[in-house]
């Protein structure tokens, strides 16, 4: 599913360059839950923003299914991300004026069209089916994470990306996401991956990576 | 819903989203739009008026004046001919085609007295083709006659104002006045008329041509042609005026012995020539309106761009997120694009509807007449749209260049 070669990642930092990556090699199958962990500072977030293709490596390879993106300019990585990836933010990153519903259609804007129908039966998943209407601004944060997830289910990428999807929330919201994250990977058989601080949440994963100081420190696989 | 629906909808909710902010944007557009349309139909209705008013006066009228270019020693040949005279009409009437009528006029200034009234008026001797020519209707009584004429008989016809000065409201048909040394007898009054260059017939006596040669010695040049004020004419077919003014100039140079290289000492306006000059006159101050207009167009267009840049600043994190939902650059460059074209056609159209409705109340408060005519609501609309792409360009190109990191990353 995904596989990276010797990715590092240099930002120009006025004179000096800021290494964030110095060589990151892994693989991760598909179907599998792998989370990401560090300490901040690590590199971690620059790796989720080069799996989700938001961004490109300085050197090395990405391989996506088997395609090599990591070279492809942002018009072909923007479809990249339109079919193959799903996101699912810290901040929920809902749009305030839109509807739970158009919240969750806007996943599919880009993705080959809007089905209101699909986008029903994903906030249903979610177990949202009573909201469809409400605004983020009316939903608990948990909710608005469950919105966002469906956003990010509605167009079944084979991907899904998740940066600290239960750092804005309680515990209990938390939980319930990470149920929800996890029984859609057994439903579904996505490939999950997630960024976090929580070793709870870690420990619900098949695999935990330990990145520090832009390198792959440790693997965990349970 | 249809695929290329979606954009139209996104813009729509942005629009609508901010709805005071949007409705200033486009009331920017719609104070420049009815401006355009306001002035510009009111720069076209003036133009109209004032060509119908020239018109009305026959289309198909020629005057001859003698010439402003008279001077400079150019007559000091003796025997030339110093001015018009009323051989020259003769001469026209019998030697250029497509003449319709021909009347030489010989002006004068004289005392009138009638009772206790008196004023001094301009008296014009004209022959009774006059009538015809100047399209003169008559109030009351009746215009002389060709036996008038032949006979000189002493019979007026007053002008509208020298009635009222005259004889306020009472019948002057039948009264004696005394004009001069003379005394002669009203027999018509005009109806008022509007006169070309200030000479309105309104302010005139008018008196067989014959007549007036008896009353007062009309001057003669030294080959005992009698010299006149003015020559009008009508020319028979309309198409034909600037052949019979190119005909009737050379024949009075002939008749004037004017050599090659000396300027005519007549002058010939015809009725086409001053619509032409005053519509081409008008069509300026037209544009010139317009262009006014236009600028106020132009600041609302600015006020767009200005608005589409908040906009897209204030939605940098919205940006960051549709393209990690995997918006292209043209998807999001689409999309505000429509957002200003929109806000501009919106206040396009409203401008249109309150441009048309100042025109039409102006129109009816009868102090101007103005035209709406279509090309001008077509170009202020386009224009309008032209202007809300052409501005909403760059904002929506910042837009769509946004780096999606920095962008979800902003507040």
């Amino acid at each position: 599913m995904i596989r990276l070669k010797d990715i590092t990642k240099v930002y120009p930092m006025g004179r000096r360059e800021l290494k964030v990556l110095r060589g990151v090699s892994l693989n991760i199958e598909k179907g599998e839950i792998v989370a990401i962990m560090g300490p901040s500072g690590s590199g971690k977030s620059t790796m989720l923003n080069l799996l989700g293709c938001l961004d490109k490596p300085t050197s090395g390879s990405y391989y996506l299914e088997g395609r090599e993106v990591s070279r492809l300019s942002s018009g072909e990585l923007a479809i990249v991300r339109s079919q193959k990836i799903g996101f699912v933010f810290q901040s929920f990153n809902l749009l305030s004026r839109l509807s739970a519903l158009a919240n969750v259609e806007l996943g599919m804007r880009y993705a080959g069209g809007i089905d209101r129908r699909r986008a029903r039966e994903a906030l249903e998943k979610v177990g949202l089916s009573e909201r469809t209407n409400h605004r983020p601004t009316e939903l608990s944060g948990g909710e608005q994470q469950r919105v966002a997830i469906a956003r990010a289910l509605v167009k079944n990428p084979p991907l899904i990306l998740a940066d600290e999807p239960t750092g804005n929330l309680d515990s209990r919201s938390g939980a319930e996401i990470i149920s929800i994250l996890t029984s859609l990977h057994a439903e579904h058989g996505i490939t999950l991956v997630m960024i976090t601080h929580d070793p709870d949440i870690a420990s619900h994963c098949q695999r935990i990576i330990h990145i520090m100081d832009g390198q792959v420190e440790s693997e965990e696989k349970r | 819903m249809k695929k290329w629906l979606e954009p139209f909808s996104t813009a729509w909710v942005g629009v609508v989203t901010h709805k005071l902010r949007s409705s200033l944007t486009i009331l920017g557009i719609v104070i420049g739009v009815a401006a355009v349309i306001a002035l510009m139909s009111i720069g076209r209705g003036a133009t109209s008026e004032i060509l119908s008013r020239i018109e009305g006066m026959g289309s198909d009228l020629i005057t001859i004046s003698p010439g402003a270019s008279t001077f400079g020693g150019v007559r000091s040949a003796a025997g030339s001919v110093r001015t018009l005279t009323q051989e020259d009409a003769l001469a026209i009437e019998e030697q250029v085609d497509y003449i319709g009528n021909i009347a030489p006029v010989y002006s004068t200034s004289l005392q009138v007295v009638v009772g206790g009234e008196n004023m001094n008026s301009q008296i014009t001797g004209v022959p009774t083709d006059y009538q015809d020519i100047q399209d003169l209707e008559i109030a009351y009584g009746t215009f002389f006659s060709d036996y008038d004429y032949q006979r000189a008989a002493k019979v007026v016809v007053l002008g509208s104002e020298v009635k009222e000065t005259l004889f306020g409201d009472a019948d002057p048909v039948g009264q004696q006045i005394r004009m001069g040394t003379n005394v002669v007898r009203v027999i018509g009054v005009l109806e008022s008329k509007e006169g070309m260059m200030g000479s309105s017939p309104d302010n005139s006596i008018l008196v067989p041509l014959t007549a007036i040669q008896q009353m007062v010695a009309q001057q003669k040049t030294s080959q005992g042609d009698r010299i006149v004020s003015s020559i009008v004419l009508t020319v028979s077919d309309e198409e034909q005026v600037e052949s019979v003014i190119e005909e009737i100039t050379s024949l009075l140079r002939n008749r004037h012995r004017l050599l090659p290289g000396v300027d005519d000492d007549f002058r010939i306006m015809s009725i086409q020539e001053i619509a032409a000059t005053v519509s081409e006159a008008a069509g300026t101050m037209t544009l010139l309106l317009g262009a006014i207009a236009a600028i106020s167009l132009l600041v609302g267009g600015i006020g767009v761009m200005n608005i589409m840049l908040v906009s897209v600043l204030e939605r940098t994190r919205e940006i960051g997120i549709r393209k990690a939902l995997g918006a292209r650059e043209h998807d999001i460059w689409i999309q505000f694009l429509i957002e200003a074209a929109f806000l501009s056609l919106a206040g396009g159209i409203i401008g249109v509807i309150i441009g048309w409705l100042i025109a039409y109340f102006v129109n009816n408060s009868g102090m101007m007449t103005t035209i709406v005519s279509a090309d001008i609501v077509i170009l202020a609309v386009s224009v309008s749209v032209g202007i809300g792409l052409f501005f909403g360009f760059y904002p929506a190109w910042n837009a769509s260049r946004l780096n999606p990191i920095e962008a979800l990353r902003s507040d």
